[in-house]
């Protein structure tokens, strides 16, 4: 089997690999700010249901998640399995909006009470105030956390192979043990890396735009 | 009618009670000084006067239109929000949008004010922004800073960021303008600048109330000084009849050792 349909191969794991990586982004991001609000609430018990869901999450680990969130329907429930992907997804997108959820919480919290009170005596609404002043210094200021936890899921997106999901590392294991060959399995190693690579530079970018002020 | 009255404010943290009883009125265009001690509840008075806090007890007006009476029910968001725009406040540490250069910081509100929530072709909300803008970079010149106007607060010093925050906080042409121990997180060497600023409002006519630990301006630029000791108001007068003859004791002590230093 050559480099070319090996690597025809592995583009296709590639491919899942990435769109795991993307959907858990794209909806764990807003999903995470909506789950800080309920862990900020005033009213004690969304705020307590939301911590212990939270604490829940980050206390257990991914792969047992998805692994629950596909087999949980069926033996609980008798229902029918989701479909494999859709699983992965689900289990993803509640993890890391969790872990998002915790980030931005920080962020919020780590404005001083200042911004919000010369933002109040200069008569602005509570959502001008948290949309005008607030929100970019917390963007600006959890940029390099967040961009730990980006990195995180390229590699945690692996997981899916617990539930035979044709990722990146279960593309290239298929190939290694159909054809003994070994070296598949140093060539995605090389996607990886890649893909971290692109995205430390993005996230480089990012902050450097931000820079332009400091505090 | 006396411009501002301030009748019976209690007010109390917790089980401390931090104000016991505030009385006191002000004239347009007065300036009124407020001195005391740490913990004497200067800070918290003007907090109360700004919505920041609200009192337990009490009833505080300005111009006759009802800003707070603790016998009626609480005013909406809506109304606090259009109520507080009789104060302005200047904060111990300067509160700056770190974010927005120093011409954004001053036009912000007012931009948002007057644009927000209201049905503006693209034309008129250009010309209403241009004009806040304007009227920004006029307040900017008059605290000596025209030529930071773009800058961010990081890149300057903590008088010229006091200075842009009285422009901001004048933005708005409040009734009444409070000053926040306004250098107290200053180098001495830096307090001169925005005292002088302060100064110059007085002779425009503004009302003002300064909490300071600067005894020699509240002497030279007060019409009438608040000594507070203990939440309450101690001593009441000129800055020549508190300064000069105080009646009380705590007052003649409280100088003494402001005047050591």
């Amino acid at each position: 089997m050559g480099f070319w349909e090996v690597t025809k191969q592995l583009a296709d794991g590639f491919g899942v690999t990435l769109i795991i990586f993307g959907i858990t982004l794209l909806c764990s991001l807003p999903l995470g700010l909506v789950i800080t609000f309920g862990s900020m609430s005033k009213f004690p018990p969304i705020k307590w249901l939301t911590k212990t869901f939270v604490w829940i999450i980050r206390g257990t680990p991914l792969m047992l998640q998805i692994i629950l969130i596909f087999y949980g329907p069926g033996l609980l429930f008798k229902m029918n399995s989701l479909p494999r992907m859709t699983a992965v997804l689900i289990a993803f997108v509640i993890n890391y909006s969790c872990y998002f959820s915790e980030i931005y919480r920080g962020g919020i919290e780590s404005i001083s009470k200042g911004q919000y009170e010369a933002g109040q005596v200069l008569g602005m609404t509570k959502s001008q105030i948290f949309f005008k002043i607030v929100l970019f210094q917390v963007v600006k200021r959890i940029v390099p956390p967040m961009g730990n936890e980006i990195i995180t899921l390229v590699k945690d997106t692996s997981l899916a192979r617990v539930i035979a999901v044709a990722e990146l590392v279960k593309a290239a294991e298929n190939i290694v043990s159909m054809r003994s060959i070994i070296w598949p399995l140093f060539y995605i190693g090389a996607f990886y890396l890649a893909f971290s690579a692109l995205l430390t530079v993005l996230l480089n970018l990012a902050e450097k735009k931000m820079n332009y002020y400091s505090g | 009618m006396a411009f501002l009255e301030v009748k019976g404010v209690y007010k109390s943290f917790g089980k401390t009670p931090v104000l016991k009883g505030i009385d006191f009125t002000m004239d347009k265009g007065e300036v009124l000084a407020i001195i005391g001690s740490s913990g004497s509840g200067k800070t918290t008075l003007l907090r109360c006067l700004n919505f920041l806090e609200t009192p337990d007890k009490g009833q505080i007006s300005v111009n006759g239109d009802k800003l707070f009476d603790s016998e009626e029910p609480p005013y909406s968001d809506r109304e606090k929000r259009e109520k507080r725009l009789h104060f302005g406040l200047v904060f111990q540490s300067f509160n700056l949008f770190p974010q927005k250069s120093v011409l954004k910081n001053v036009s912000l509100a007012p931009g948002l004010h007057e644009t927000s929530g209201k049905k503006l072709t693209k034309q008129e909300k250009k010309e209403i922004l241009k004009r806040i803008d304007d009227n920004s970079r006029r307040l900017i010149d008059m605290v000596g800073l025209s030529e930071k106007a773009d800058s961010y607060p990081c890149q300057l010093s903590g008088g010229q960021q006091q200075r842009v925050a009285i422009a901001r906080a004048l933005a708005l042409n409040p009734d009444i303008l409070c000053f926040d121990e306004p250098t107290s997180a200053l180098d001495p060497e830096l307090t001169g600048e925005v005292l002088k600023v302060i100064r110059e409002l007085k002779t425009s006519d503004r009302t003002m109330i300064v909490v300071t630990h600067e005894m020699n301006f509240a002497r030279g630029v007060a019409d009438k000084v608040i000594f507070m000791a203990d939440g309450i108001i101690e001593e009441y007068g000129t800055p020549d009849e508190v300064f000069g003859a105080p009646k009380s004791e705590k007052t003649k002590s409280f100088l003494e050792k402001s005047l050591e230093r």
